[in-house]
């Protein structure tokens, strides 16, 4: 009974994995089909893969979504966690009034955060390759105040005044004590924040004008005259960098864990 | 120097690209074509097409955070109790998708789901009678949970990861079954997930535009492809911003709906 229960528990599961992952799976094989038709299948080939580094468009967008997410990402986890930090030393009201204005990129509707940014920008600035770079800022900062404030929350404050005591100044307190405990959080913020920022398509639609595009708007620019297979390609290397990425990192936070829990046990 | 002003630069910000760009989109909506002050933009939201667009969305959204609900939790459940290793792993199966480019994967449901797709060519396999789903609303159904269902899964999973186990034992000690467990404990406790799971689901299912454009082959009109066109294609710029200035206000009514039910929860669960 039990057996058919775990049975029945992990077929589910692979029903729910395959559902999330069959339309990955679909442009992993798309990439390496030698022929331009999206529904026959014409022999391997890589040559999609050749020509990917060839189309100077495609690199344009790739560079120009690179450089928007990791730009983002990092002004909005400095922005993030300088403003965690001076949130939570606030007053009750201070703190939540800030928080509820926090919430607001997050529970807003996509489309309605893009045109309120692109009805503020034409009023301010040029639309162009800027205003999406503050766009991207503007709703990546509340995921990394949300990673980091729970960190703040549970940080142990009197090591950090044990070190003041002790001489230290609130700089060098702060690099030595405090960032140790909640750099976790921090990078985990700036993680989730390229993460958004590389998969937005709605808000950088209308906050970029012409001329710039970013891979998901060059994308969905292409739906009607069909999609370059040299996209597939590409997409199914940052999908691969990423995956490695994110098991190495996996693996090794895991190994971290194991030895805290060896030494923890050996105690 | 008092830690709090390290706020500073986050305070401008959101006064700059939060607070202001709101005004801005109320200022437009409020605005006629010839500058006068009106109400008419916003009160379009009831005009015919409007509203069936409105009412087309609330229905999808619904059924979407529905049928999200009903595949997440056993999902999230099933996650727990295997124990897959560390809970970061659980966390990476599920956000790994999102790496692959959103549009492209919208896209290749069309394939998945269109007439001559790859649905069909293994229904045909096994003999089936082809299944017309492709451009329709069951399309645009499958395309929307599919995207929005690891936002239900992760708040349900970690919600229930972080039940204390003594509770659980506590329970069971006192001769409680596994379905007293569940109902008395479990579930009670995941609600906070659910709720925000239903919030990360229910508002980009209301207000998308990109799933009904691809997996609705145009025929499909949500509010979201009524006030993107608007924007992209009429120029009205006026009336769009009225049109997203109303679905906001629905949205948060909605939301603080759900949020009082949310303290109500709370209150009574403590008797």
């Amino acid at each position: 009974m039990v057996r058919l229960k775990n049975a029945f528990m992990r077929c589910y599961l692979a029903f729910i994995l395959l559902f999330l992952y069959a339309p990955i799976f679909v442009l992993i094989v798309l990439s390496f089909n030698d022929s331009r038709s999206r529904v026959t299948w014409g022999g391997f080939t890589l040559k999609w893969y050749g020509r990917l580094f060839s189309s100077r468009q495609i690199l344009e967008a790739l560079e120009t979504t690179l450089l928007l997410g990791l730009a983002s990402a990092a002004a909005a986890t400095v922005i993030g966690t300088l403003g965690a930090v001076g949130i939570q030393a606030m007053r009750k009201r201070g703190y939540q009034i800030v928080m509820s204005v926090t919430n607001i990129p997050i529970l807003n509707a996509d489309i309605v955060t893009g045109i309120a940014l692109m009805l503020w920008f034409v009023r301010l600035i040029p639309l162009g390759f800027g205003s999406v770079l503050v766009a991207h800022i503007t709703f990546n900062i509340p995921y990394v105040i949300l990673s980091v404030m729970p960190k703040l929350k549970s940080l142990n404050l009197s090591i950090y005044e044990a070190a003041r005591d002790l001489g230290a100044g609130s700089v060098y307190a702060f690099f030595h004590i405090v960032l140790p405990q909640i750099g976790s959080g921090i990078l985990a913020g700036f993680f989730m924040a390229l993460t958004m920022s590389m998969d937005d398509f709605v808000i950088t639609y209308f906050t970029k004008g012409a001329g710039v595009n970013t891979l998901s708007t060059m994308i969905y620019g292409e739906i009607r005259k069909g999609i370059k297979p040299e996209m597939y390609a590409l997409s199914t290397l940052l999908f691969a960098v990423i995956f490695v990425i994110l098991l190495a990192f996996n693996a090794l936070s895991g190994k971290g864990k194991n030895t805290e829990d060896v030494i923890e046990r050996s105690r | 120097m008092s830690r709090k002003y390290l706020a500073t630069p986050y305070i401008i910000w959101i006064v700059g690209f939060t607070l202001l760009p709101l005004v801005s989109i109320a200022v437009s909506a409020f605005t006629g074509d010839d500058g006068s002050y009106t109400w008419d933009n916003i009160l379009a939201i009831a005009e015919p097409i409007n509203r069936q667009a409105l009412l087309f969305s609330l229905a999808i959204a619904f059924g979407c955070t529905l049928l999200c609900i009903l595949l997440a939790y056993p999902a999230a459940l099933i996650l727990k109790s295997l124990r897959l290793g560390r809970k970061g792993f659980t966390i990476f199966l599920l956000v790994l998708p999102m790496w692959m480019n959103f549009i492209l994967r919208i896209l290749a449901w069309q394939m998945i789901l269109s007439k001559n797709g790859i649905l069909n060519f293994i229904v045909g396999k096994f003999g089936g009678a082809p299944l017309a789903i492709g451009n329709t609303w069951i399309a645009l159904m499958i395309g929307m949970v599919y995207d929005f269902l690891p936002y239900m899964i992760l708040p349900i999973f970690n919600a229930i990861s972080d039940i204390d186990e003594d509770i659980i034992e506590a329970a069971r000690d006192l001769g409680a079954g596994g379905m007293a467990v569940f109902c008395k404990i479990i579930f009670p406790l995941s609600m906070p997930g659910m709720l925000s799971g239903i919030v990360m689901v229910f508002v980009p299912a209301m207000t998308s535009f990109v799933i009904a454009d691809i997996l609705g082959g145009g025929k499909l009109q949500l509010i979201g492809n009524i006030i993107e066109q608007e924007f992209m294609k009429s120029m009205d710029w006026h009336l769009g911003a009225g049109l997203s200035i109303s679905l906001m206000l629905l949205v948060l009514i909605g939301l603080a709906f759900t949020m009082r039910n949310d303290l109500e929860e709370k209150g009574t669960s403590i008797w």
